[in-house]
């Protein structure tokens, strides 16, 4: 494959510098896929620095649905608030707005195909087979709605996003602002097949291993989520017989003189530590949920391999291509049929075209293979910085699981600890009635 | 409820004094001068026998002593649960009015628990041991014949025979008089005895019932913290950074998994024994209670034919 100077792919959009006064951020640059030498927003950039951004509440809501059905659903309540800096020391106005799961979503799938290379943060569970309404599940969902807002605000690409911000900021005409982008034309319904398999001839290996990696990743934590939900089961079945202890403690006493005092205070020990088991599950449900956005991301991370993939097999697919449309024109233009094709055949078996025939058909391929060479040329270039790009986002996506889920794991360590340390009291004080009957 | 003895004292229904002055009786006093003691008794070495009738597990019964009663200082015997439960049997009907300790349970209601198993014969043994101890200890009943004979025969079941024959004068009449007569009413110290021990072996009943729960809820929680270490192990293979807090976890819930069947396995052979012997122990008492019955329905029929048969004598 001959490669002529590089040529800058025709997908990216104008840069833009804006400068927006009062409450609103600085933006430094504008771009789905920005150039490597220019750098990223910065931490200390990025909108979660800027701006306080909470889900606050969730609402039950009927309306009608573009189907004219009347349908319940939940809206959500996002509040956005400036960070002033400290200099002013008074507090900006909050500006809200309400928005559904099914906007999220929209924008999730926007922010996926218009950026390829980036690992999204994932959405908390689509859907709970019991009840949407359920207040535990809203309650839950709501965190992880302002978990995910949190997580694109803190990306240094994602959070410069203008579609992102309108999200939060505009509550009227967003939809139409997402599909004016015409993102969904971008969206390659192949990868929509999870299934699909193209065969890429020289696959990068990186890839490979990384999208090995994550479903590996998503097998191992499923599981963990089973056992664990498991375990707790179980853990709430031990404590909760311990109250019975309880009941009969106080039965028991009403009948006793010198042990009647004892054994009725450490029935309530009893009682006290069959009840502490809710809170403590409750807790870990937070530990659950912490392990379960590593288990959404994983599926990203694999989109993210995937597209690659699908981009390699079109890159292969291109190549290909022009190889065989170059070998035709050399056919044609030699008269030599080097590898056996049916056309040759039949033009032997049929007779052979005119010179003008000929002529006019080496024209039409020398101008498909121009095409195809300046095609694959930006195909390569593309493939190239998609490459780098995503790496380095994959680089910053593997810092921050190992950092969070570090974290995750102290504190269910410390959980743990407490729960048992409260166990540990439980006991004591229980033995000490006991002791002194 | 306002009662009172016949004599005036109020009565108290919730843990009479007597019940629980008839439990340190018989409770193994710590404080008991070693020194002081002269008789010894150990329960060891279970071994098992197969006979063409059947296997059956006996029990090593030592002895030391310096009492005149007995002629060595020191002996040996081998015996079986009926052994045990004979000299129980022989214990009550001689000394009635003295509470005799409870033997382990003789019949295995469970169906799935093996007789032969290492963990049941040492159960047994243990309360088998702690029966004697008790026996031993106790003023009265360390000096009866039988006991005597049970820790010193060589031939148990020779004697055993010998004493079939003769029955002792109070267990036939006990028995002569259940045939009829109907109890007017216990005393109120009595009644308030036996409502006590009812109530009490209910409620050990329930905390027996309870503790079993838990053993068994804590199992199966085991069962699942035994999958639950492993899958961190797994997952660790798969990281680099986070490889060692993972294999760290992984080792967490091991050790917490050896500490539960630990747990599990010393409520079992510590915990749940004792409940079972005091339950046993309100059955023994209850028993007496009857037994004392028994007397109070003889001597009312007695008073009864007296009386009739003063009302006869004018007609005569």
């Amino acid at each position: 494959m001959e490669s002529t100077e590089p040529e800058p792919s025709g997908s990216r959009p104008e840069e833009e510098e804006e400068e927006e006064e009062e409450e609103e951020e600085e933006e430094e640059d504008d771009g789905a896929l920005p150039p490597p030498e220019q750098p990223l927003a910065a931490m200390e950039d990025c909108l979660a620095k800027k701006m306080e951004i909470t889900v606050s509440e969730a609402e039950k809501r009927t309306g009608r649905n573009a189907m004219n059905i009347q349908e319940t659903y939940t809206a959500y309540l996002i509040e956005t608030r400036a960070v002033e800096s400290q200099s002013e020391g008074q507090c900006a106005p909050v500006e809200s707005l309400w928005r559904r799961y099914s906007e999220f979503e929209l924008l999730r799938n926007y922010l996926s195909v218009t950026y390829p290379h980036i690992v999204v943060p994932p959405l908390p569970e689509k859907r709970l087979s019991a009840d949407n309404m359920d207040p535990d599940f809203v309650e839950r969902r709501r965190i992880g709605l302002e978990n995910f807002l949190l997580r694109v605000a803190s990306h240094p690409v994602l959070c410069q996003d203008k579609i992102f911000y309108a999200f939060l900021m505009q509550e009227g005409g967003w939809k139409e602002m997402v599909n004016e982008t015409g993102f969904q034309l971008k969206a390659d319904s192949r990868l929509k097949a999870l299934n699909a398999t193209f065969r890429v001839k020289n696959p990068d290996k990186r890839f490979t291993e990384l999208k090995h990696y994550s479903d590996e990743l998503q097998s191992v934590i499923s599981h963990l989520l089973r056992v664990r939900a498991r375990v707790a089961d179980r853990l709430y079945g031990v404590y909760k017989v311990h109250g019975n202890y309880g009941r009969v403690f106080s039965e028991w006493s009403a009948i006793e003189k010198e042990m009647g005092d004892g054994l009725q205070s450490a029935g309530h020990h009893m009682d006290v530590y069959a009840a502490s088991i809710d809170d403590i599950l409750e807790e870990e449900e937070h530990y659950a949920d912490q392990l379960k956005e590593y288990l959404f991301y994983a599926e990203a991370l694999r989109a993210v391999c995937r597209k690659h993939e699908l981009m390699q097999y079109d890159l292969e697919m291109a190549a290909q291509d022009l190889t065989s449309k170059k070998q035709q024109c050399e056919e044609l233009a030699t008269g030599t049929v080097r590898t056996f094709s049916l056309k040759g055949m039949t033009s032997k078996l049929f007779g052979q075209e005119t010179p003008e025939q000929r002529e006019a058909k080496i024209k039409v391929l020398e101008e498909q293979i121009q095409e195809g060479e300046e095609q694959l040329k930006s195909k390569n270039l593309e493939g190239r910085d998609f490459v780098k790009s995503a790496w380095a986002d994959i680089e910053r996506f593997k810092e921050q699981k190992n950092h969070d889920l570090k974290e995750a794991l102290i504190s269910y360590a410390v959980m743990q600890i407490s729960m048992c340390k409260k166990g540990i009291q439980v006991w004591t004080n229980a033995k000490e009635c006991f002791s002194k009957m | 409820q306002d009662l009172s003895l016949p004599n005036g004292t109020p009565v108290d229904t919730s843990s009479p004094a007597s019940s629980s002055s008839l439990l340190n009786r018989l409770q193994l006093d710590d404080d008991l001068d070693v020194e002081t003691r002269d008789l010894f008794v150990t329960v060891d070495d279970p071994k098992k026998h197969v006979c063409t009738m059947e296997t059956y597990i006996t029990y090593r019964v030592t002895t030391k002593t310096t009492r005149a009663e007995f002629d060595l200082p020191e002996y040996s015997v081998r015996r079986r649960y009926q052994d045990f439960d004979w000299l129980r049997n022989k214990l009550e009907e001689s000394q009635p009015t003295h509470l005799i300790p409870p033997l382990p349970e003789k019949f295995v209601v469970k169906g799935v628990v093996d007789r032969f198993s290492e963990e049941f014969v040492e159960t047994r043994r243990k309360a088998l041991d702690k029966f004697l101890k008790r026996v031993t200890d106790h003023p009265v009943l360390s000096f009866n014949e039988h006991f005597n004979v049970f820790l010193t025969a060589k031939d148990l079941n020779a004697y055993k025979k010998q004493g079939m024959a003769l029955l002792s004068k109070m267990g036939e009449s006990v028995k002569y008089v259940t045939g009829g007569y109907k109890l007017r009413s216990r005393p109120l110290e009595f009644a308030a005895i036996g409502d006590y021990l009812d109530t009490f072996s209910l409620k050990l009943g329930t905390i027996d019932r309870i503790a079993q729960r838990i053993i068994k809820e804590q199992l199966e929680y085991l069962v699942e913290l035994r999958e639950y270490g492993p899958v961190y192990s797994t997952w660790g293979g798969l990281e680099v950074e986070l490889s060692e807090p993972l294999e760290g976890v992984s080792a967490c819930i091991g050790n917490c998994c050896t500490a539960l069947e630990e747990l599990s396995e010393d409520m079992t052979e510590d915990f749940l024994p004792v409940l079972r012997e005091y339950i046993l122990y309100a059955e023994s008492m209850k028993n007496v209670l009857k037994k004392r019955d028994q007397v109070q329905a003889e001597y009312e029929a007695k008073l009864e034919a007296v009386a009739l048969k003063r009302e006869d004598r004018p007609k005569v």
